[in-house]
């Protein structure tokens, strides 16, 4: 192996030499790259702020639209991995760093997206003026935040578990720190990150659809892109556009899904250490072409070689500067002041924070907005207890029948990765329809994409029971009511929590979009803090924004570390099958 | 003997305790042809006495226990509890499980009054009889521990007090000490027996599916062996020691030879009958034998004191063998024609003294010879590999036909097993990215 990656490559070794996986795989590369090229042109086409960008329906223009949002997407989990490499490295490697850094990502994962969004766009446009840039790189910066956090926290844990026994290894070897993070630390995180970043995705296209139109000062940017097709066809009542639109996500989705991910995590199995890897697992086609065509190996060839001479070289640097070894604890006092500096930040930046809240904003008013995220909060509540209602005997029976469940995996995996406010105008057409009241009836919206975490979860948790232990129970005579009590409902309970926590979340992010719905010129109003933050957005009004968005903040916090913590923590510790 | 006449005596009904009646098991593979685990089984559990069943691994043992509990249904035949069919878990027959299956969320309390919880006894009677079991069993002190904070030994007395509770009238063991150490095997396979001779359980019979011989001439009245492809009965050992045996007991020791005996014949490979033997197929279900294993045995047997020759209950002793370790050995030795086994004792052919006395390099070329000659398995792969252009063949080509014999499971396992075995002989190579065999490097 190590003989192969060494040969010059003029050579031509005969595992290089083209074969017929190439004639599929050549244009499919080729094809990629010539797209990518053009849709960056386009993103820095030249724009002045308040020149009208129309968004045509016809639905011809479409793939265009797709392919533009497709690499925003794309260049967004870019920089999401970007960013989660060196923020959990530092996370996990230094006590003083983790200190900050996880409570502000435990924060940054619970400020809505789209407040996000509302915050920097004018900044970016003042960066790139003339350009449209500004613009491309505020919507993708929300797509960014919606992606980037849960990939750096599933980062950070697995580079806090690695094996003991692999990093005493590692050191018994003198591999540098930098060897060590990439021949152990990150493969050992490969897995759980592809499946973060399916995650990200998934919330990804819900966000494209609201951060590709954006308003700047009373003024609405349409950016080129599916999102501004549907915001356009929502404006205009056009139910056929909607249509259209529907299919060609679907079309996206599915491709991202066959051609990205599935192969990624076919690719992840070898990374991971436990006995089930070994399975005769069916290989995605994508993969197959990519591994059977040789022009991939000429590809990694490449790469690995590249790679090589660059981690040489940086072995031969990091040598000097970077120990092997842990550095030297710093002592308690050092610890004290550092922890005491912190402390006199937070306490300035809430004291200036508040002040700035209350430039505008009235004790009263303050007080409206605790009590509007109350509403929200109950909504979340009642829409989660109901969807376990719904979804956990359902998830239960599939996952007592593997082939069934073999087969709706999926399916509901894709359903949780289609952006649900696409189905949002139907829901206003319905409740002008029947005449319903929006307060109840907007609020299904928010868990509209989020309820299938509950059931994926619930299914993996079902089929992840051991044979035995249902034989057991049904050796026992164990059934019906006593059966949910002693037996289902604690063994689905972890991986229940795990699906709840996350529709919660996802709940109170989409609560923003859910509260508020638009049909041409009819608005529907949900009273809620959801509502309360995209008046404000749209009004562009920053102390008010500030203090939604900080209001919400605290509430997902509050739930988080008094409810869904807790039981997660008893789940672990009672719960846990091994 | 006594006790067993006893039972016997005071039996008030006349139907036995369970019986099978040409009970048949199949499976159903891809191509929904059905591959039968279970062979029409004629089985009967009379009143008072311990069955223990053994035989190689994918006999169906499991799948036959599975069945009398009414845990699985037949394809054919029926399974009478008393006289009664069974068509589904009936109350009276409690099962043990190998890897203890309890619930990890349940303390031991929870866990052992679970069956009487579901047969709707009061709380108060349901504490009563589970703080009784505990005690029973010997895990008193433990009532509100969480079996994660037990070791092996205790959680299986845990599961044994969880059958005990509901007065099993039958009790089913699923190779119930093969996950613990033999210590802690043995302590609590006596304290079983001691519950059991001195009466102090009301259960009327046990079966027992077992990987360890001693331990079933140890405890039953009767060994059945089961032999595969189907599943069958293919002997019966009945055991007319009274408790407590002593292993050390020359009856005993016999009877563990012949079981030795009845286990390690291969079919149509009695060498005691001098026949030729039978070629085997390519669908063969190939034994589950490391080759490193078979090294170090066959190095052993050619060295002092065994010189080529060892009874086999000595050896599996000296060397440390379990039974589930050593039948596929033995089995892959009079595979490759190294050994011939018979009587209870092993004894290296020519080929064999030649392989233990060779150095590394020649041993691998005498395994490779054997393989091709003696296994048509190894020697179809090489075959098409030979005739194929680019000498390169997919493993999922073997494995579509082996499914033809076997069932998806163990034709993977026996794919595997060919694979590992012809990697080390250097008859052909594989990589395990692509799944591809191929005659690469030679």
């Amino acid at each position: 192996m190590e003989q192969r990656w060494g040969l010059p490559l003029i050579a031509w070794p005969s595992r290089l030499r083209p074969n017929l996986w190439d004639l599929a795989a050549l244009p499919l590369v080729l094809g990629a790259l010539a797209l990518v090229a053009w849709g960056g042109m386009a993103m820095g086409a030249h724009y002045q702020l308040g020149e009208p960008l129309s968004i045509s329906l016809d639905p011809w223009r479409l793939p265009e639209y797709a392919l533009r949002t497709v690499l925003r997407m794309a260049a967004a989990l870019v920089v999401s991995l970007a960013f989660s490499f060196p923020y959990a490295a530092l996370a996990a490697k230094s006590r003083q760093a983790e200190k900050i850094l996880i409570p502000v990502l435990d924060i940054l994962q619970s400020v809505p997206v789209l407040g996000f969004l509302s915050i920097t766009v004018t900044g970016f446009i003042a960066l790139f003026p003339g350009r449209l840039l500004g613009v491309e790189c505020a919507a993708i910066f929300a797509i960014f935040t919606s992606q980037a956090w849960n990939m750096t926290f599933s980062l950070y844990q697995s580079l806090r578990t690695v094996p003991v026994e692999l990093t005493e290894a590692a050191r018994m070897y003198h591999l540098s720190a930098w060897q060590r993070f990439w021949r152990l630390e990150v493969p050992h995180g490969v897995p759980p990150l592809i499946w973060n970043m399916m995650m990200s995705v998934s919330a990804g296209w819900f966000f494209v659809v609201a951060s590709e139109a954006i308003t700047v000062s009373g003024q609405s940017i349409l950016l080129p892109g599916i999102g501004s097709y549907i915001a356009t066809a929502i404006d205009q009542r056009d139910l056929g556009a909607i249509g259209y639109a529907l299919l060609v996500m679907l079309v996206v989705i599915l491709l991202y899904d066959q051609l990205l991910f599935r192969p990624l995590l076919a690719w992840s199995r070898k990374f991971r250490s436990d006995a089930d890897a070994e399975e005769y697992d069916v290989r995605p086609w994508f993969l197959l072409v990519m591994q059977r065509a040789r022009f991939f190996d000429l590809l990694q060839s490449t790469v690995l070689a590249l790679n090589r001479s660059l981690d040489r070289a940086i072995v031969a640097g990091s040598r000097h500067w970077m120990p092997a070894r842990e550095t030297q604890p710093p002592s308690a006092a050092a610890i004290r002041l550092f922890d005491l500096g912190l402390l006199a930040v937070a306490s300035a930046a809430v004291v200036w924070l508040v002040a700035f809240v209350r430039q505008d904003v009235s004790a009263d008013e303050i007080g409206w907005v605790v009590l509007l995220g109350a509403l929200t909060a109950l909504r979340v509540v009642i829409l989660i207890a109901l969807a376990s209602l719904i979804w956990v005997p359902i998830g239960v029976s599939i996952g007592l029948r593997p082939q069934i469940a073999e087969r709706v995996q999926p399916i509901v995996q894709f359903l949780s990765a289609f952006p649900a406010n696409l189905l949002f105008p139907a829901a206003v057409v319905l409740i002008l329809r029947f005449d319903l009241n929006p307060e109840i009836w907007l609020s299904p919206l928010m868990i509209l994409g989020t309820q299938w975490y509950i059931l994926f979860n619930v299914i993996a948790g079902t089929a992840a029971l051991p044979a035995e232990l249902k034989l057991v129970a049904s050796n026992l005579g164990v059934r019906r009511w006593l059966w949910w009590r002693r037996i289902m409902l604690p063994a689905i309970f972890p991986a229940y929590v795990t699906g709840a926590v996350t529709a919660a979340g996802g709940s109170w992010n989409a609560s923003i979009v859910a509260e508020v719905v638009q049909w041409g010129d009819t608005t529907l109003h949900a009273t809620g803090i959801g509502a309360y933050i995209a008046e404000y957005t749209a009004a562009g009004d920053p102390a008010r924004i500030a203090l939604g968005i900080g209001v919400l903040c605290l509430y997902v916090i509050a739930f988080n570390r008094l409810l869904w913590h807790r039981l997660y923590e008893l789940s672990i510790e009672r719960l846990r099958l091994d | 003997m006594s006790l067993v006449a006893e039972r016997l005596t005071t039996s008030s009904t006349t139907a036995p305790p369970l019986r099978a009646i040409g009970l048949s098991k199949t499976y159903r593979t891809p191509d929904h042809i059905g591959r039968l685990v279970l062979g029409s089984v004629d089985f009967t559990l009379r009143e008072g006495e311990i069955v223990a069943i053994l035989g190689k691994s994918g006999a169906g043992k499991s799948t036959f226990l599975r069945i009398l509990a009414g845990l699985l249904a037949p394809s054919a035949g029926r399974v009478e509890y008393r006289g009664e069919p069974v068509i589904g878990p009936v109350h009276g027959i409690a099962m043990v499980f190998q890897s203890f299956a309890l619930f990890p969320w349940l303390t031991v309390l929870g866990n052992v009054e679970l069956g009487l919880e579901a047969q709707g006894v009061s709380a108060a009677e349901r504490r009563r009889r589970a703080v009784e079991a505990i005690d029973v069993i010997g895990l008193d002190g433990f009532e509100t521990a969480y079996p994660k904070e037990l070791s092996g030994g205790m959680q299986q007395r845990v599961s044994f007090a969880r059958a005990l509770v509901v007065n099993p009238d039958i009790l089913l063991l699923d190779e119930p000490f093969s996950q613990l150490d033999v210590l802690t095997a043995e302590t609590l396979r006596n304290d079983l027996l001691d519950l059991w001779v001195e009466r102090r359980i009301p259960t009327k019979g046990i079966v027992i599916v077992s990987h360890n011989i001693e331990e079933a001439v140890d405890m039953a009245d009767r060994i059945l062996i089961f032999s595969s492809d189907p599943g069958r009965i293919s002997a019966e050992v009945p055991v007319h020691l009274p408790h407590p045996r002593s292993p050390e007991d020359p009856v005993f020791r016999q009877i563990v030879d012949q079981v030795y005996t009845l286990l390690t014949t291969v079919p149509g490979r009695d060498a005691r009958r001098g026949a030729k033997p039978e070629p085997i197929g390519v669908g063969y279900r190939l034994p589950d034998a490391p080759v490193q294993q078979l090294s170090a045995l066959l190095e052993k047997l050619g060295e002092e004191p065994y010189n080529g020759r060892a009874d086999l209950p000595h050896l599996a002793d000296e060397e440390n063998l379990t039974t589930d370790e050593l039948l596929p050995l033995l089995e892959l030795l009079q595979l490759l024609g190294f050994a011939n086994v018979s009587g209870g004792d092993i004894e290296l052919t020519m080929a064999g003294r030649r392989y233990a006395e060779a150095d590394m390099l020649s041993r691998k070329q005498i395994f490779a010879e054997a393989l091709i000659k003696q296994v048509p398995l190894a020697a179809h792969i090489r075959r098409v590999l030979d005739e194929r252009p680019g000498h390169r063949a997919p493993a999922a080509r073997f494995l579509r036909e082996l499914e033809d014999h076997l069932s998806e499971e163990e034709a993977e396992r026996v794919l595997d097993t060919v694979i590992n075995w012809g990697r080390h002989a250097e008859i052909f190579a594989y990589d395990d990215d692509d799944r591809v065999l191929s005659l690469e490097n030679f």
